[in-house]
């Protein structure tokens, strides 16, 4: 009897035990794509965890899987992400599904405001519609694509010699798409230290948005426009523009003269490979990876050099990546999530941030005078911020996207039809979207 | 304890089943037996197949549940079999499925024929050829991406070898014509060796005495295989195409694995542009639509082929 009373009373302890700790201690979980700046980010959270004693877990997913994952948690109404640092695509059915919290209140009443931030990351990341102040992230991470190369080859007397002889002009940063393709190709196939070298490396991928994140480089700055800037959503004669369609021929052209063979499904991490191996002169890819081959020790240094996307005949522009940071609807903790936003605000922070590998959307930290030459690559960096465009960013961005790709590969890759085509097609779908989502 | 004793209480139900049960009939007994089955069939399986029909005739999107979902006919089933692309993807799964069977039909009864025969190292071969088989197939698709690589993967290079063509000069799944070759390559090497033990079985079935019979008689080899062992291996060989066959229609993760449908949409197979229909464009009400029309499609194909499997069994 003694026994069994002493075993009840064990018990209820180790139960108000368990629950006095479990309402003490809060968490907080943030969700994320598997990368270098997410193992930063982790880094930098502990400075929020000792200040506010929140504990913060993480859920990273690799990039191929990041939006599958992330989509189906927040279609779902799933509970797993308090925080989401979501790709900036998501931010119009996110905002429209109610799976994001709207942040203007918030903003206003703790002083952050969005005109601290480079204004293409505001509208990019944080925005739904599109340039109405209407905020549902904070800019969390800059990015946008451009071409990294190896600046020891391209500085070789013999070979700046005959690149010279045989264009006319200095092997060097190309000024343009046109000169882009000449240096790729002048490299594709040459032996260098006795080995066999390609000319660059470019987004080609057909599972997720690769070969989109890639076109989109080409397509922009000869002049292809989502919509009439008049008329939303009235496509034809803008997706499909002549100058759209030399983009496309552009691009595919490009991947026949410049790429190594079996490049036809390179995304990130491939061309990654592929350059720090030595296997190419130039890789097409988002900022995020230059700290990296800064650092290599094969590749990194002076070794490397790095320059925002060439203009084209028509324009200007480099695809914009990056992402913003939001709080989830579901959260079991909107006071601590927003803590964390708060906290993250900070440009003391923000300037940490960049420090140790991420990098801040923040003009105070961007625009600080020393922030250029920190870095090999940070003008590269700002030159490419200033150009960015970015995809469709609306509720059906998906069935825009998966339509993009299948079009874009089919006639890159695969040489199926024309450019002209492919892009036709591609307005005939995105109508199609656009009907079923009634805005047509 | 006597033996006796022991039997007479194995044979009594203990009291209170024996109370609870008494009155029952024997129907009710096997109801209550067969109850939790059927109850999870009719969870798991009729439901939302039921549901699946049902949600094929509206516009349901599963990303958006405040969305007024609408009653539209067979609106989704007439887009999708007037839709090029859709069949496209008919064609590259009917290519893939064609051309993998093919082969591994003659690979894998040849195998068996060769393992059948008595020799040193029989279980050894046999042990080394099952191991692919065991493989997961996203693991397989992830290496023979590594394999077919133009300039440092080992299929290029033996194909160079033995050719003399230049390795890195064609690319097995950058290529439009190679490529859905390359699906069916993969699949044919993680799968014959299946094939290869349905066959080894029916070959084993086969008593010597027919062979005997026949060597009496004079039978050539030739016509023992084709009179004797071709018909008697014969349903276990169906049996094998339509387990392979009912697999392929619905292959998925090998051939995301390495082409992920690509070049353009030329190993798109049906099952990766519903996956793609379903939970990245959330067009559930669509995918609902396209996957009746699959379900419809392999359940009656495979009823016709197993009345034709059963008639061969009766011969």
């Amino acid at each position: 009897m003694k026994a069994s009373k002493f075993l009840m009373a064990a018990t209820l302890a180790a139960m108000t035990s368990v629950a006095a700790t479990s309402a003490s201690a809060k968490s907080l979980t943030l969700c994320w794509a598997a990368w270098d700046p997410a193992n930063a980010l982790v880094e930098l959270s502990k400075d929020f965890e000792k200040q506010s004693g929140v504990d913060m877990k993480f859920e990273f997913v690799p990039w191929p899987n990041f939006a599958d994952r992330m989509l189906n948690e927040l279609n779902s109404g799933g509970k797993l992400c308090d925080l989401m640092i979501g790709d900036s695509q998501w931010i119009g059915g996110a905002a429209e599904n109610g799976q994001y919290l709207k942040l203007n209140d918030f903003f206003k009443a703790n002083g952050i405001s969005m005109s601290d931030f480079i204004p293409a990351t505001v509208t990019g990341y944080a925005e739904w519609p599109k340039n109405t102040p209407n905020y549902w992230a904070l800019p969390a991470y800059a990015d946008v694509v451009g071409w990294t190369y190896r600046k020891d080859w391209f500085s070789r007397p013999e070979l700046m010699a005959e690149f010279k002889k045989k264009y006319g002009y200095d092997l060097g940063v190309p000024k343009d798409l046109a000169q882009l393709k000449d240096i790729g190709t002048f490299f594709q196939g040459r032996e260098i230290d006795g080995k066999k070298v390609y000319g660059a490396a470019i987004y080609t991928e057909r599972g997720s948005e690769g070969i989109t994140m890639g076109v989109t480089n080409a397509l922009y700055n000869y002049g292809f426009k989502y919509e009439n800037p008049k008329k939303p959503y009235d496509m034809k004669g803008f997706v499909n523009s002549d100058g759209a369609v030399k983009g496309l021929e552009y691009y595919k052209a490009l991947y026949d003269s410049s790429t190594p063979p079996g490049s036809s499904d390179w995304y990130m991490s491939a061309n990654i490979d592929a350059y720090k191996s030595g296997q190419v002169a130039m890789q097409m890819n988002f900022a995020f990876i230059w700290p990296g081959v800064n650092a290599d020790p094969n590749v990194g240094g002076d070794r490397s050099g790095y320059f925002a996307n060439p203009p084209g005949p028509g324009g200007h522009f480099a695809q914009l990546g990056g992402q913003g940071i939001s709080v989830v609807a579901n959260t079991k903790d909107k006071d601590s999530a927003l803590a964390y936003i708060k906290w993250f605000a900070q440009p003391k922070i923000q300037a940490r941030w960049t420090e140790m590998g991420g990098a801040s959307a923040m003009r105070a930290v961007v625009e600080d005078p020393g922030f250029p030459t920190a870095q090999p690559y940070n003008k590269a960096f700002l030159n490419s911020m200033a150009i960015v465009k970015d995809f469709w960013a609306e509720p059906a961005y998906a069935s825009l996207l998966l339509s993009m790709q299948k079009r874009v590969h089919n006639y890159v890759i695969a040489g199926q039809g024309t450019a002209k085509e492919a892009l036709d097609g591609l307005v005939k779908d995105w109508i199609e979207v656009f009907e079923d989502e009634g805005k047509l | 304890m006597s033996g006796k004793a022991v039997d007479g209480i194995a044979k009594m139900p203990p009291p209170d089943i024996a109370r609870k049960v008494k009155g029952l009939s024997d129907r009710a007994i096997a109801w209550i037996f067969i109850a939790p089955t059927i109850f999870l069939l009719l969870a798991i399986n009729i439901f939302p197949l039921i549901w699946t029909i049902r949600l094929s005739f509206t516009n349901f999107r599963a990303n958006r549940f405040n969305a007024e979902v609408k009653w539209i006919g067979l609106r989704n089933y007439e887009r999708i079999l007037s839709d090029p692309d859709i069949w496209q993807t008919m064609q590259a799964t009917a290519h893939f499925l064609f051309w993998t069977l093919f082969f591994q039909v003659l690979i894998g009864f040849a195998l068996a024929y060769l393992i059948n025969k008595k020799f040193k190292g029989n279980d050894l071969w046999t042990t080394l050829i099952v191991l692919p088989m065991m493989l997961s197939p996203a693991v397989v698709g992830n290496f023979w991406t590594f394999l077919y690589q133009p300039q440092i993967g080992l299929f290029n290079y033996v194909v160079g070898f033995f050719s003399g063509v230049d390795p890195s000069s064609f690319s097995m799944i950058g290529s439009v014509n190679l490529a859905p070759w390359a699906i069916v390559i993969v699949d044919t090497w993680m799968w014959t060796p299946f094939v290869m033990l349905i066959c080894l079985a029916g070959l084993r079935s086969i008593p010597d005495t027919i062979y005997e019979a026949a060597e009496c008689d004079r039978a050539s080899k030739w016509r023992q295989f084709w009179t004797i062992t071709i018909p008697m291996v014969l349903p276990f060989l169906m049996l094998a195409v339509l387990f392979r066959g009912i697999e392929n229609f619905k292959m998925f993760d090998l051939v995301v694995q390495l082409t992920g449908g690509g070049p353009g949409s030329i190993t798109e197979l049906t099952s990766i542009n519903l996956k793609r229909e379903a939970f990245e464009k959330w067009r559930t009400g669509y995918a609902s639509a396209y996957a009746v029309i699959l379900f419809v499609t392999i359940f009656g194909l495979a009823s016709i082929y197993v009345k034709a499997l059963n008639k061969v069994k009766e011969r």
